[in-house]
């Protein structure tokens, strides 16, 4: 294999990540959603910690797609 | 890259405005795209803010924003850092109006007139760093200056027990340092990736009607419908990524206040 499609090739498992960040973010708001049902009245209080949870583990997702990003761009 | 492919990255480059590099003692110091728009986001939010200072008994439209948006701010500051929080308002209001109104300006698509190209500002590190920096920075002057010394028992939990300390201490302390580079990094790639996926749509637009044939206007058609939906979703991210780093660093300024 040449260097090129071994790049491209990184690049595209570094990508996994994002999605795999995807199944975190939904499961921080559905998991909000859920119990903000069953209690409606305290969920405006806890909006806060919901954006936290997002983040959180919205950041990984980002770092995963900044892998792949440097993979492309920045290594030669 | 190979030829007649849209370089997605091009519209990240910083260049002067007049097309002229200022040079003073071997540093670029000319005025770029970036610091344009910089002042453009200034001047956008001394507008906003002034139109709404007129203070009327009975506030018309542009009042009532701008209080809305004081308030909003206020009521974040209040519950996330608690007493003592009422003097950082002014800066969290800064920051999370001029990281929105960053973001916004960056993604209105002027760009169908010729010649005019709005820049994010907030797509480039250096721009986020600084801003984050200056959030742990505050941080860090904050929490010397009311703590002392005891400010380093931030790294030490309640509860936990004495044998996990030499595991948790370093853990906490690394996940404080940390921070900085995580609440800019996390601004700056994702307003990066949108405009990103934003160009790749819009170059499969381009390439498929240059593409011609049956299939090809059906890829643009089928782009230009994904690219409303992504813009739709670019502004709901614009509005969360402002709100996470003033929320991020309201609540690292409870730390520095109440340590915990």
């Amino acid at each position: 294999m040449d260097h090129t499609s071994a790049m491209y090739i990184g690049a595209g498992l570094a990508a996994i990540g994002v999605g795999l960040a995807a199944l975190g973010v939904g499961n921080v708001f559905g998991s909000f959603l859920e119990g903000a049902l069953r209690n409606p009245g305290a969920a405006d209080g806890q909006q806060g910690r919901l954006f936290i949870g997002f983040a959180a583990s919205e950041l990984l997702g980002l770092i995963a797609f900044v892998v792949a990003i440097l993979i492309l761009f920045v290594v030669k | 890259m190979s030829a007649g492919k849209i370089d997605p990255m091009e519209q990240f480059k910083v260049e002067p405005v007049l097309g002229r590099h200022l040079d003073l003692f071997g540093y670029d110091v000319s005025f770029t795209n970036s610091a344009l728009f910089m002042i453009v986001v200034f001047v956008l939010l001394a507008v906003f803010m002034a139109g709404g200072l007129k203070r009327q008994l009975v506030p018309g439209r542009w009042q009532v924003a701008a209080e809305d948006a004081v308030s909003f701010i206020d009521n974040m500051v209040t519950v996330n850092i608690g007493s003592g929080g009422k003097k950082f308002a002014p800066y969290i209001f800064s920051l999370f109006f001029f990281i929105l109104f960053a973001n916004l300006i960056g993604v209105l698509p002027l760009a169908i007139l010729p010649g005019l190209h709005t820049f994010a500002v907030t797509s480039h590190i250096t721009v986020t760093a600084v801003l984050a920096f200056l959030s742990f920075g505050i941080v860090l002057v904050v929490g010397f200056a009311t703590h002392g010394l005891k400010f380093f028992s931030l790294f030490v939990p309640h509860g936990a027990p004495a044998w996990l300390m030499p595991v948790i201490i370093p853990v906490e302390f690394v996940s404080f340092m940390v921070r900085p580079f995580s609440l800019g990094l996390r601004l700056f790639v994702a307003m990066t990736a949108g405009h990103i996926l934003l160009e790749v749509f819009g170059s499969f637009v381009v390439q498929g009607l240059n593409a011609g044939g049956a299939l090809g206007p059906v890829v643009s058609v089928l782009s230009f419908v994904m690219i409303v939906g992504v813009s739709a979703l670019e502004l709901l991210v614009c509005a969360i990524q402002a709100y996470v780093f003033a929320l991020l660093t309201s609540l690292y300024l409870h730390d520095a206040v109440h340590l915990h």
